[in-house]
């Protein structure tokens, strides 16, 4: 059967079991939006094209599956530049759909044109522009395809108004061939004894968890060798919820706001295993004091991973999960004839110590509310059970450390851009995701207000979001900088003249509550969870609180600055 | 160190500024790239000479293998292989010093290629060393222009 490029577009987003649409319509895709009624496709519309890409990469962090947003050409296509960039740098699988000019016109200047596979090819996995109906079917299969597999990432795909105009056969490919992508997953089984022995060999083993983990499912393969073979844990911001935050063997974040045990771990460990994490520079301070005593095993399914920053001494290009699995099985069958838990005893209990000797902490006060207490509380209302989404700043910190991940697919933040403003339309999105749970947005009163419309879209599908801002009148994050590398110069870093934001949640329809003393915070945040719907708490805290320990840009993890 | 990069690509819109951007926007370098069609017409091959440490290379090499429009890439600096560039050469000349250009011409097998009363056209083929050391002498003459093609390369057959 002939169809038009729009109904094909439509017919292929099906059964690539898309569910939900994030987008903005114009007058380039205006032909997709006229058929989408004809779609039982859910079309969910933002007030701004980039909420629409974040809450496509939140819906794909809090699902494990694709997320995809429609937009218009020129600045439809530009304003999701921000959330494209994010979604690469963290590794997210979304596609993009852009409108575009006409083909003829293309080139000439015309109305809202913009070369959006040139803007976005170093920021996108892949991109395509699709000049010719016939090849519209392979493109979309082929970018979900890319978005998905492998190393997972964005993929655009650049769509001109004649194409979803003109007719053709529909033709549905059942496979997709790629002669130059095949992401090698199957880890090398001498790779895989190598390890073993190396684990077997080790006194002071580690664990270095990242976000590749969560990304191939790979968490309860590394729960067992962890639990079984008596190795503490530690995870990047990407990597939280891999490991159970209340297990003993958990050291906590490692890096530049890591805790002191997971830092300290990692400068007296004799092994360090990282899978799927990219020894990013806020991961190991200064690389030439990183693991200094350490052999080093990386397991990563990119081989531009390998031996970029640091070098390792057995690389293993494979999947995560597979390579944890085969992991397992290859030590299983002799768990018995090896003492791991006594042979590792000494070891695990000095990580524990220093755990103890300097634990994530604050100075709660009587008279003003502490961040950190407020995470907690949301932590202990919750049962650990909510997704969190962060803004970036302070107010990201504090949420990755305080609250105890238990489970996968529960922490979405943007890590390696730190996009502020992407944390509550992202929320929307895993709350579409996810409609049962309990989706928390930790902000701050700086980045809540970048894409502060989405409120709209939130209360308009009935969302039960729960904004929390720590509201702290700064951008806190800059702050803490300037008071210690700059002089306390803080310049321009003073955001005190604000929106009410209880009035702004009422004038969108939304619940607004405020807190401002430290003995209302549990009762009136419990009240908050419990409101059906969109609400906006905004917790008046500490000023110039500041996230610890630090290590300073550059420094080397054992440099830490502690509370 | 300088590597000889082979790269077979898909032949389609907008490999060149990949392979280009990825260059630029990581802060490798490129010292030339050559573009030309195979004879298969959905593939290119792209010659790139580029300079740096073990570590450097190799990621360039993973890079290039990452982008999506990349059939293959091949260091042709580990193997035998042969290497060559055109250069074309605009030189100063007169009646005292012509002869003398003429022989380098010779000693080199280049070719003449145009005349004028006071200019000669010369064009050369080889690898780099060989190109480096025709610019070289004739620098004294007086090079006015001069156009180099960049390297293509290639594999030589395995013997027997
Ligand atoms: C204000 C601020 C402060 C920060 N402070 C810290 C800090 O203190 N500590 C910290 O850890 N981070 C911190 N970050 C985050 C940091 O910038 C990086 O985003 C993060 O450390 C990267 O995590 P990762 O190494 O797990 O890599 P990711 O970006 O999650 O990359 C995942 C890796 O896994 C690989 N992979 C993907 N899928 C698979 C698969 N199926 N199988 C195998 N491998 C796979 C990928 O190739 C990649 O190499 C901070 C960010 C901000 C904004
Ligand atoms: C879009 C964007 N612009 C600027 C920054 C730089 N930046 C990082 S943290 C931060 C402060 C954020 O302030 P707020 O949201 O109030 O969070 P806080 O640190 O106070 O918790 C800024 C400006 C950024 N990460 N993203
Ligand atoms: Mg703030």
């Amino acid at each position: 059967m002939e169809l038009t490029g729009a109904q094909i577009l439509l017919e292929c987003l099906k059964r690539e079991g898309v569910e939900v649409l994030f987008g903005f319509p114009g007058g380039a895709v205006i032909d997709i939006y006229n058929e989408l009624p004809n779609s039982s496709i859910k079309h969910v519309l933002v007030r701004h094209e980039q909420g629409a890409i974040h809450a496509a990469d939140g819906f794909a962090r809090a699902s494990g599956k694709v997320g995809v947003c429609l937009v218009t050409s020129g600045p439809g296509a530009t304003n999701t530049v921000t959330g494209i960039a994010t979604a690469y740098m963290d590794s997210i699988p979304v596609v993009i759909l852009t409108g575009q000019v006409p083909t003829p016109l293309i080139g000439n200047d015309a109305f809202q044109e913009v070369d959006i596979v040139g803007i976005t090819r170093p920021c996108t996995k892949h991109n395509y522009l699709v000049k010719d109906i016939r090849e519209l079917a392979h493109v979309i299969r082929q970018a979900f395809y890319l978005a998905k597999s492998g190393r997972p990432g964005p993929v655009l795909v650049d769509l001109p108004k004649d194409v979803m105009q003109v007719k053709t056969e529909f033709i549905w490919p059942e496979d997709v061939k790629m002669r130059s992508y095949n992401p090698n997953y199957k880890p090398h089984a001498g790779q895989i004894r190598k390890v073993a022995n190396l684990i077997r060999e080790a006194e002071r083993p580690l664990i270095y968890a990242g976000g590749g983990v969560i990304t191939s499912k790979g968490h309860e393969a590394l729960t067992w060798l962890a639990q079984k073979l008596h190795i503490p844990v530690t995870a990047t911001l990407m990597g939280l919820g891999c490991f159970p935050g209340d297990d003993p063997l958990w050291l906590g974040m490692l890096g530049m706001h890591g805790t002191y045990a997971a830092n300290m771990a990692v400068n007296n460990a004799d092994l360090v295993l990282a899978v799927g994490a990219r020894f990013d520079d806020r991961v190991t301070g200064k690389v030439s004091t990183f693991a200094p005593m350490a052999k080093l095993v990386h397991i990563d399914i990119d081989p531009t991973s390998i031996q970029k920053n640091v070098s390792v001494h057995v690389p293993l290009v494979a999947d995560c999960r597979l390579a944890l699995e085969a992991l397992k099985e290859e030590m299983e069958p002799t768990l018995e004839d090896y003492d791991f838990e006594g042979g590792h005893m000494s070891w695990v209990t000095k990580v524990q110590v220093w755990g103890k000797e300097h634990p994530l902490t604050y100075k709660q006060s009587e008279t003003t509310i502490k961040p950190q207490y407020v995470v907690e509380k949301l932590y202990e209302l919750t049962n650990g059970d909510a997704i969190i989404a962060t803004e970036v700043g302070q107010n990201q910190m504090w949420a990755a450390q305080f609250y105890k991940f238990k489970r996968p697919n529960t922490f979405l933040s943007s890590g390696g851009l730190g996009t502020m403003g992407y944390g509550f339309p992202a929320a929307i999105g895993a709350q579409f995701a996810c409609p049962g749970k309990m989706v928390i947005d930790v902000a701050g009163d700086g980045s809540i207000q970048m894409n502060i419309q989405e409120m709209a879209t939130s209360v308009c599908n009935n969302l039960g979001v729960k904004i929390v801002i720590l509201n702290n009148g700064y951008l806190g994050m800059v702050r803490q900088w300037q008071e210690l590398f700059y002089n306390r110069n803080y310049c321009e870093t003073c955001m005190d003249a604000q929106p009410d934001f209880v009035k702004l949640a009422e004038a969108y329809g939304a619940t607004g509550f405020r807190i401002t003393e430290v003995g209302d915070v549990e009762r009136i945040l419990k009240q908050a969870l419990e409101t059906p719907g969109t609400v906006i708490v905004d917790v008046r805290v500490e000023r110039e609180e500041n996230v610890y320990p630090m290590v300073p840009a550059g420094a080397s993890l054992t440099d830490m600055l502690l509370v | 160190m300088r590597h000889t990069l082979s790269v077979t690509v898909e032949n389609e819109p907008g490999v060149l500024s990949r392979v280009s951007g990825l260059f630029t926007g990581r802060g490798f370098n490129i010292e030339s790239l050559n573009v030309g069609p195979t004879l298969d017409p959905g593939v290119s091959v792209m010659t790139i000479t580029t300079e740096g440490d073990e570590q450097i290379i190799e990621q360039i090499v993973k890079q290039l293998r990452k982008l999506i429009t990349v059939i293959k890439v091949v260091d042709l600096t580990e193997m035998k292989s042969v290497l060559r560039e055109l250069v074309m050469l605009k030189v100063n000349a007169n009646d005292a010093n012509r002869a003398e250009i003429l022989r380098v011409v010779d000693i080199f097998r280049c070719k003449v290629v145009d005349v004028s009363i006071d200019e000669l056209t010369i064009e050369a083929t080889g690898n780099h060393e060989k190109i480096s050391a025709i610019v070289g002498l004739l620098t004294r003459f007086g090079i006015k222009e001069i156009s180099r093609s960049g390297m293509v390369a290639m594999k030589r057959s395995t013997q027997g």
